[in-house]
C-alpha cells in the first residue's frame, strides 16, 4: 500500500480511492469512515493481524498489512497482559490535548504542578490542527490567527514547559479507564500504541482534567451508512491534515459555523460544494461565514433537509426535500442531486465516557449538546479532583475551550496547594469567559451553563 | 427576520454607505453587522477609526477618520472588510483572497457580486501578503463599487 509520511492508514486508502473499510455486522453493507478522529469505530480493520484497529488514527508504517476483518473477529490475547505495565505518578492528568486540555496543562505546569497530558491522536492540537481559517474573538484568544497556528503556538509553550520537567506528553495514547486509587487519588489505565502494539500504563494522579472534546452527530436518513457520508470534521481532517480530497462534489448538511467553514475549505481545496442545506428557517452560523460561500456562488438553502443518500457501495447522489414551518417535508418538493460525498455538520455531542466511570453527576442539557457533567465555576465536577473543560463540558468554541482549560488548570493546582497568584488569574479568566459569551451567539452556552448551575444547586441543597 | 439570515446576502439597506466624498478619499467598508464575539479589526486600526461598544457589538467605521491604510483588511477572520476608493469612473477595491491560483499584477479577473455572479472584468493592481493571506487590489468600473466583493482568476 502506498502513502505519504504522516498518513493514517485510512487517509492513505482514501487517497487511492478505497472508501470501504469494513462491512456492517448483519447485512454485510459496505462502511466507510465517519469521524476521522478515533471516536466512532466505523473504520475498524485488521492491521498486521491485530483486529479492531481504528485506521483513521493509526499511522501508516512501512510494510504494514491491512485487511478488511471478519465481522466479529476473534480477539487474540491482549499482548500487553503478559508485558509489565508501567507505573507513573503525577499531580494532574489531563485527558485530551486539544485547545482545552493544552491550556489546562500549560496553566497547571506554570503553577508548578507535575502534569501528564495524554491524547489518542497522532498529533497535538485536537480539532485545531485542521482549522485553517482565522479565529474570531479578541487578542486574548489569538483572534485573527488561524486555528492551526494556535495549535503550533500552544505546542511551543508546552515543549518549553516539557524541558523544565513539569509536563509530560503522551501521544497515540488512549485513557481507557479510571479507578479508585489510594488515599483519595485517582488511578487510570492508559494504552500507548507503538507500531500497532500497545503498552499499558497505570497512572496515579491527585486531580484530573477531562478535556475529551466532542463527537459529531449522525443524522437519520436512508443510506446514511454508505461510504461517502462523512462528518464535517472528518472531511476537514482528510483535507487539511492529510491533504486528501474527500471527493469531487459535496452536499453539505447544516449551516452552523462548522458546516459553513468546512464548505469554504472544500472550495479552497478545489472541490465543488453543490449546496448547503439547513433544516432550520435561518442560517445558524455567522453571517460573515455564509457571505464567503455566497460570494463563490454556493447556494444555502434554509428549511431544506436530506432524506436519502443513494448509490451502489458508495454515495452517488442524494434526495433533498423542502420543509414547511413545522419542519415537515413538503409534498412534491423532492429533488435528486448527484454527488459523491455528503458532509454532515449537524452538531456535536460531548464525549463523556470517562466522566461516567467516575460516577460524577451527569445531566441532559440540550443546549450543551447532550449529557454533561455538572460542574461549578472552577470547572470541578461533583467528584473532588475531577475537572472538565472545553466541548466535553458542553459544546462551544475553541476560544471558550481555551479559557475553560485555563480555569480548570489553575483550579486543579489550587486544590493541590499550588498558588502563584492563582486566585487572581481565575478571576481574570472568568471575566474573559463572560465577555466571550455575552452576545446573541453566546446565548446557547449561557443557557447551558445557567442550567448546569441550577442543577448543581438543586443537587447540593 | 432579515433576508440575509435566510440567504446569506446583505442588501445595501443593511449597511452604512459612505458619501461620494468619503469614497473618493478611500474608506474601509465593513460588511459585518451581526453581534459576534470578535474585535481584531478595532485593535488593528492605527488611527482608531473602528469602534465597538463591546466585543459583541458590530464594528462601526468613522469614514472621516479612516486613512484608508488597509491594516484592518488582512486581520479580519470573516473576510468582511473591503477597502474602497473611487477615482473618476474607476473604483479600486481591496479584498482578502484565499484561493489558488494567485493572480499577478496586470491580470484580468472576473469581478463577482455578493451572490457570486460575474458583474464586471477587473484588473489586478496590487498584491500584498500578510501571514498566509493574499490581499489583492483590483480596478473596476465605479458603478459596481457597492457590488463587487470577490474575484475569480
Ligand atoms: C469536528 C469539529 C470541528 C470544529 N470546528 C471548529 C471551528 O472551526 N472553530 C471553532 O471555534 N470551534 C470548532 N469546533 C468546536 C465547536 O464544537 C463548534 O464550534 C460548535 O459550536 C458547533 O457549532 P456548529 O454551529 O457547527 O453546529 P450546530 O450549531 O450544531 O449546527 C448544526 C446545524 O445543523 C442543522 N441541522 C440539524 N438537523 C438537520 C437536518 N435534518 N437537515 C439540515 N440541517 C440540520 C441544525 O439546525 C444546526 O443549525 C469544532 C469541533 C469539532 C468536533
Ligand atoms: S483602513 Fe486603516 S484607517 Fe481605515 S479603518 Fe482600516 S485600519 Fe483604520
Ligand atoms: S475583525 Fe472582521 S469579523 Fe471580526 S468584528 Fe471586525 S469586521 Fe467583524
Ligand atoms: S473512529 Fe475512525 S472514522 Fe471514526
Amino acid at each position: 500500500m502506498d502513502g505519504l509520511k504522516g498518513d493514517s492508514i485510512a487517509s492513505a486508502l482514501h487517497a487511492q480511492g478505497i472508501k470501504t473499510l469494513t462491512k456492517s455486522l448483519r447485512y454485510d453493507l459496505p462502511r466507510g469512515f465517519f469521524c476521522g478522529i478515533g471516536k466512532c469505530s466505523s473504520c475498524l480493520m485488521r492491521v498486521n493481524g491485530i483486529p479492531n484497529i481504528r485506521t483513521c488514527i493509526a499511522p501508516l508504517l512501512e510494510g504494514v498489512k491491512v485487511e478488511i476483518q471478519d465481522k466479529l473477529p476473534d480477539i487474540p490475547d491482549a499482548k500487553f497482559q503478559s508485558k509489565p505495565k508501567k507505573i507513573v505518578s503525577v499531580d494532574i492528568l489531563v485527558v485530551g490535548a486539544g485547545p482545552a486540555g493544552l491550556s489546562a496543562a500549560i496553566e497547571a505546569a506554570k503553577q508548578g504542578t507535575k502534569v501528564l497530558i495524554a491524547d489518542e491522536n497522532l498529533q497535538i492540537g485536537g480539532q485545531l490542527i485542521k482549522q485553517t481559517h482565522k479565529f474570531f474573538g479578541s487578542k486574548y484568544e489569538k483572534a485573527g490567527t488561524r486555528g492551526i497556528q494556535i495549535a503550533v503556538d500552544l505546542e511551543k509553550e508546552l515543549k518549553e514547559l516539557e524541558k523544565s520537567g513539569n509536563i509530560d506528553l503522551m501521544l497515540n495514547s488512549t485513557v481507557i479507564g479510571c479507578y479508585e486509587g489510594k488515599k483519595g487519588k485517582h488511578k487510570f489505565a492508559i494504552i500507548k500504541r507503538k507500531n500497532y502494539d500497545s503498552i499499558l500504563y497505570e497512572v496515579e494522579s491527585r486531580t484530573v482534567v477531562i478535556a475529551t472534546g466532542a463527537m459529531e452527530n449522525m443524522l437519520l436518513f436512508t443510506g446514511n451508512d454508505l461510504p461517502g457520508v462523512y462528518g464535517a470534521g472528518a472531511v476537514q481532517t482528510l483535507m487539511n491534515v492529510f491533504g486528501v480530497k474527500p471527493g469531487n462534489k459535496v452536499i453539505m448538511v447544516g449551516a452552523g459555523n462548522v458546516g459553513l467553514i468546512v464548505s469554504y475549505q472544500l472550495l479552497q481545496a478545489g472541490i465543488i460544494v453543490d449546496r448547503v442545506v439547513e433544516a432550520a428557517p435561518i442560517i445558524g452560523g455567522y453571517h460573515v461565514h455564509a457571505a464567503k460561500l455566497r460570494r463563490y456562488g454556493v447556494p444555502i438553502l434554509t428549511s431544506h433537509s436530506i432524506i436519502e443518500a443513494y448509490g451502489k457501495d458508495k454515495v452517488e447522489g442524494v434526495v433533498i426535500v423542502k420543509l414547511d414551518k413545522n419542519w415537515q417535508p413538503i409534498k412534491g418538493s423532492k429533488e435528486k442531486v448527484a454527488c459523491d460525498t455528503v458532509c454532515l455538520a449537524v452538531g456535536l455531542t460531548p464525549s463523556t465516557r470517562l466522566l461516567y466511570q467516575f460516577g460524577v453527576n451527569m445531566e441532559f442539557v440540550p443546549e450543551a449538546g447532550g449529557f454533561v457533567a455538572l460542574h461549578d465555576d472552577s470547572m470541578q465536577t461533583t467528584v473532588k479532583g475531577v475537572f472538565v473543560a472545553g466541548d466535553s463540558s458542553g459544546i462551544e468554541e475553541a476560544s471558550t475551550a481555551m479559557v475553560e482549560g485555563k480555569i480548570a488548570g489553575v483550579s486543579a493546582s489550587l486544590l493541590l496547594g499550588f498558588n502563584k497568584n492563582a486566585k487572581d488569574l481565575k478571576k481574570q479568566y472568568k471575566k474573559e469567559l463572560d465577555r466571550l459569551r455575552a452576545g446573541p451567539f453566546g446565548e446557547k452556552p449561557r443557557i447551558a451553563k445557567r442550567k448546569i448551575d441550577k442543577l448543581l444547586e438543586k443537587k447540593n441543597a | 427576520m432579515h433576508s440575509y439570515e435566510k440567504d446569506g446576502i446583505l442588501t445595501l439597506e443593511d449597511l452604512v454607505i459612505p458619501t461620494k466624498k468619503q469614497l473618493e478619499k478611500g474608506v474601509a467598508f465593513i460588511e459585518c453587522i451581526q453581534e459576534i464575539p470578535c474585535n481584531p479589526c478595532v485593535d488593528s486600526c492605527p488611527v482608531g477609526a473602528i469602534s465597538m461598544k463591546n466585543i459583541n457589538a458590530p464594528p462601526i467605521v468613522d469614514y472621516d477618520k479612516c486613512i484608508a491604510c488597509g491594516q484592518c483588511i488582512g486581520i479580519c477572520p470573516g473576510l468582511a472588510i473591503f477597502l474602497i476608493k473611487t477615482k473618476g469612473d474607476k473604483v479600486f477595491i481591496t479584498l482578502q483572497y484565499e484561493f489558488l491560483p494567485i493572480p499577478i499584477v496586470g491580470n484580468k479577473v472576473k469581478a463577482l457580486n455578493r451572490k457570486g455572479e460575474v458583474v464586471d472584468t477587473a484588473i489586478v493592481k496590487r498584491i500584498a501578503k500578510k501571514d498566509k493571506t493574499f490581499i489583492i487590489t483590483i480596478e473596476a468600473n465605479k458603478d459596481f463599487a457597492m457590488e463587487i466583493r470577490n474575484i475569480r482568476v
